[in-house]
């Protein structure tokens, strides 16, 4: 029997798209991983200050943005700075409209709450800077403001002052706020990554280098299911489990009829 | 449902469907928009590489500043261009040297660090039985022990030798299933973002979380 993958295709995306209309609202517990990353600001203070790096492009933010969102409105809700800067050209564009809606929300202020500082080219040049002196980095934020104008960043300089870097990534740029950063600096460091990496992150959490990791849009959602704010991630996985579900019979209906056909070929 | 009058919403839906319709077959609309793709990606790196960088950090601390120091990292940097001109491609060859060797200089001691010595440190842990942390450690141990002995082939995998080995192989099967799991779940958030992205912003669907 061979099915069209057309066929395929189609009812993957039924599974998909019916769960916005009829959701069931299934329970999303949080893991250990995000759990860490989740105390860890939960501990952080108005003194302390957050880096969080939106290394992402359009491809995977779908994944990141809902990450980013949830983490960036933990921070300003906890009363935490936060600087907000980027290893990938696009990422700034992506974030923007997220960071003003928080500010607008929770009435933070640009440059006093937390700075928006975008992004310069140089990637792992960028991160050996930032540790030594960060206004020599950035001399401008994204709005071309001159940062030792901002008041956030009269105290905040170099790798002494950040409480955390979070890097946001569809790519392997975490390793180079391990390499660069908490390893020479023992700053502490989390990533939030997409799915794809996600496997690939754990060897680097057992060994305590990452304090923590928000895997994929499910890493996105447990983060919201802590902060108590259901929003674009939450959305997506009742979605996602539908579809892991019609996945799953595929692989049973496949097999079956794999061992059924050898069976026959046995017998035949 | 209230359909959104905003034309870049429109102009995303269309690359959506455009894109999605590959499924279906390779079609005009799908080049079309790989092709666009393609050129706002780097006509967007480019600008933004000039105002954030090539401008504020070149052109006004040299012909304002007087930094002239910075010709120097920009004569290098001219140089990589000139692979583009087969007479002059040499000399691109400085330039590579000069980043190979910096790249090197700044990698190897810190990927070392990072990703080896902290690596094998992690797998030196306390073996017992009576805990649980105790039994993942030691899973943890054998799985190491068990796939390094599977990567040698200086010697014949066979007996106890070939037993390890072959353990090693389950280990590496866990793991790249575990990857194939989560790669599958990445692609579906792809998906479900283009949904969200028709269903809330363009028909503009209120969608409960």
């Amino acid at each position: 029997m061979k099915i069209d993958r057309r066929v395929i295709y189609l009812i993957i995306a039924l599974a998909m798209i019916l769960p916005f209309f009829f959701p069931m609202g299934l329970p999303i517990p949080a893991t250990k991983e995000v759990k860490s990353v989740y105390n860890y600001i939960e501990g952080l203070t108005s003194n302390d200050v957050v880096i969080i790096s939106a290394d992402f492009d359009p491809s995977v933010s779908p994944e990141l943005l809902p990450m980013f969102d949830a983490m960036f409105r933990h921070c300003l809700r906890k009363g935490v700075k936060v600087l907000v800067t980027s290893q990938m050209v696009q990422g700034p564009g992506l974030v923007e409209p997220i960071i003003h809606e928080a500010a607008k929300e929770y009435r933070k202020t640009n440059g006093v709450d937390y700075a928006f500082l975008g992004w310069q080219y140089g990637y792992s040049l960028v991160v050996i800077n930032m540790m030594e002196n960060l206004k020599q980095t950035y001399p401008t934020d994204y709005y071309g403001t001159r940062t030792d104008e901002l008041p956030i960043l009269r105290r905040v300089n170099n790798y002494e002052d950040y409480d955390l870097i979070t890097s946001i990534t569809g790519s392997s740029t975490y390793m180079m706020w391990l390499m660069y950063a908490h390893e020479p600096y023992n700053v502490p460091v989390a990533c939030g990554v997409t799915a794809v990496s996600a496997a690939d992150v754990y060897p680097y959490i057992q060994s305590g280098q990452f304090i923590g990791m928000l895997g994929g849009l499910k890493g996105a959602a447990e983060y919201e299911t802590l902060i108590g704010e259901k929003r674009m991630a939450t959305m997506g996985m009742e979605a996602q489990n539908w579809a892991h579900i019609a996945i799953i019979l595929f692989i049973i209906i496949g097999n079956i009829g794999y061992i059924a056909i050898g069976r026959k070929k046995r017998g035949a | 449902m209230h359909i959104t009058s905003n034309p870049w919403i429109w102009i995303g839906v269309f690359f959506t469907f455009s894109v999605l319709s590959f499924l279906y077959k390779d079609n005009p609309f799908y080049k079309l928009a790989e092709h666009v793709t393609v050129g706002v990606s780097i006509g967007y790196f480019i600008v933004i590489w000039w105002t954030n960088t090539v401008y504020p950090r070149f052109i006004i601390p040299v012909f304002e500043n007087h930094h002239f120091i910075l010709i120097i990292p920009a004569i290098l940097g001219l140089m990589m261009v000139l692979r583009i001109v087969p007479k002059w491609s040499w000399l691109s060859r400085y330039a590579i040297c000069f980043t190979v060797g910096g790249g090197a200089g700044m990698g190897i001691p810190r990927s070392m660090q990072t990703s080896v010595l902290r690596q094998l440190q992690a797998t030196m842990l306390p073996l017992n039985l009576s805990t649980t942390a105790g039994i993942n450690n030691i899973i943890i141990f054998i799985g190491v022990l068990a796939v390094l002995i599977y990567f040698f082939f200086s010697k014949e995998h066979k007996g106890v030798f070939g037993g390890a080995a072959k353990l090693g192989i389950w280990f590496l099967m866990v793991g790249f299933g575990a990857t194939f799991g989560y790669t599958v779940m990445a692609r579906l958030s792809l998906f479900i973002g283009r949904v969200l992205f028709v269903l809330q912003d363009f028909l503009g669907i209120k969608l409960a979380g």
